[in-house]
């Protein structure tokens, strides 16, 4: 398993030095082919930017003014009864909205409670199984013009949801005593 | 359309909550901060998505997405069965997927906005989301991955006593989460059409 961590660590220099290698290889002019596709990358950074932008004031109200933290003690009780820990809570309802917030918490998390505590590892595994759903959304549909989502967005929640209650239940069965 | 009312309601609700309980001063600097930060994060993906569009456009002009194609392309074909196999939209798609399962988040991103690219000229550049963009963008939220890179790499800085513990079960619950997403996304398409 620790292997594993090391395949994570060499991943990206490979592949910096692979893809590139190879196309030089099949005879590819590398430097100007890179620079044509980074191109691209940079007008869709700024095509997305406004949807980023409204995506990111939007929340950024709604936790500066407290209101986040509200509602999550509101429904704390109501979740506590299906066996979700009330501190993993704040974790489940900023998870979709904002990435940069959930890896906060997931950090505040495993270092209050230990990262071998069974809320370490809850956090861990949620934040892990997810990602921020609204955020894909806006950013995704946002570069291409779409404005009817259909049922995107349910369809999205529901795997959120079905992902968060079941890395309770697994974490229930790996990680029992801790 | 519910991103609208979502968008909304965080913005009403959270101006009403600091009024209400006399924090109305808390406001502004949390939205001008947001605000400025979006910059950060357009400078970050700028340069990120330079970083991973240059590669793709060389592992696609190298021929290594076709090869990579093969692979991955019968779980592709089954997920999107209306993109043709030969179209750009399916590499891009594969890409994204490799990305994601090797736990490249940030280059996952990239890959994604060109698949959702491709599939919009697929579409004929209509403004209503298709089955497939869809479908793409479960494979995306729910983030299927082998190797939660982050994840483990903070929990070896708060010194877990074997960090990749949650690996099995993060790839249990992500797998788990998606199939439902797909699941749910084949019966709702037939009500919102």
């Amino acid at each position: 398993m620790a292997a594993l961590y090391g395949i994570s660590q060499w991943m990206i220099p490979l592949i910096l030095v692979v893809i590139p290698l190879w196309a030089w290889f099949k005879q590819v002019s590398v430097y100007d082919c890179f620079v044509e596709g980074a191109a691209e990358g940079v007008k869709t950074a700024i095509r997305i930017f406004p949807y980023i932008l409204g995506m990111l004031v939007a929340i950024g109200i709604f936790r500066g003014s407290g209101a986040l933290a509200a509602l999550t003690d509101l429904v704390s009780p109501v979740l506590g009864k299906i066996g979700f820990p009330a501190e993993v809570l704040p974790l489940a309802v900023i998870r979709p909205l904002s990435g940069s917030g959930a890896l906060g918490v997931t950090a505040e998390l495993i270092n209050a409670y230990g990262p071998d505590s069974f809320i370490g590892h809850l956090a861990s595994v949620m934040q892990g199984s997810t990602d921020t759903t609204f955020y894909i959304l806006a950013v995704y549909f946002g570069a291409v013009g779409i404005k009817k989502y259909r049922h995107a967005l349910w369809v999205g929640l529901t795997a959120d949801c079905v992902g968060f209650l079941t890395a309770i239940f697994i974490c229930h069965l790996f990680f029992p005593l801790s | 359309m519910a991103l609208n009312f979502i968008w909304l309601a965080m913005i009403v609700l959270g101006v009403c909550y600091a009024g209400f309980t006399g924090q109305i001063d808390l406001i502004s600097p949390a939205a001008f901060a947001a605000a400025e930060q979006s910059v950060g994060i357009l400078l970050e993906m700028a340069g990120i998505l330079g970083l991973w569009l240059g590669l793709l456009n060389l592992a696609e002009k190298s021929g290594f997405v076709d090869m990579l194609a093969k692979v991955l392309y019968p779980i592709a074909a089954f997920l999107f069965p209306d993109i043709p196999r030969k179209d750009p939209a399916m590499g891009a798609i594969v890409m994204n997927m490799s990305a994601n399962l090797l736990g490249l988040g940030n280059a996952a991103t990239p890959f994604g906005i060109k698949a959702m690219e491709e599939m919009a000229r697929l579409n004929g550049h209509s403004p209503v989301a298709s089955n497939s963009m869809i479908t793409f963008l479960v494979l995306n939220t729910s983030s299927v991955t082998l190797i939660p890179a982050t994840v483990i790499g903070l929990r070896t800085k708060a010194g877990a006593l074997n960090a990749v513990d949650i690996v099995l079960p993060t790839f249990l619950a992500t797998v788990i989460g998606c199939t439902a997403g797909l699941l749910a996304e084949r019966i709702l398409r037939k009500w919102f059409s």
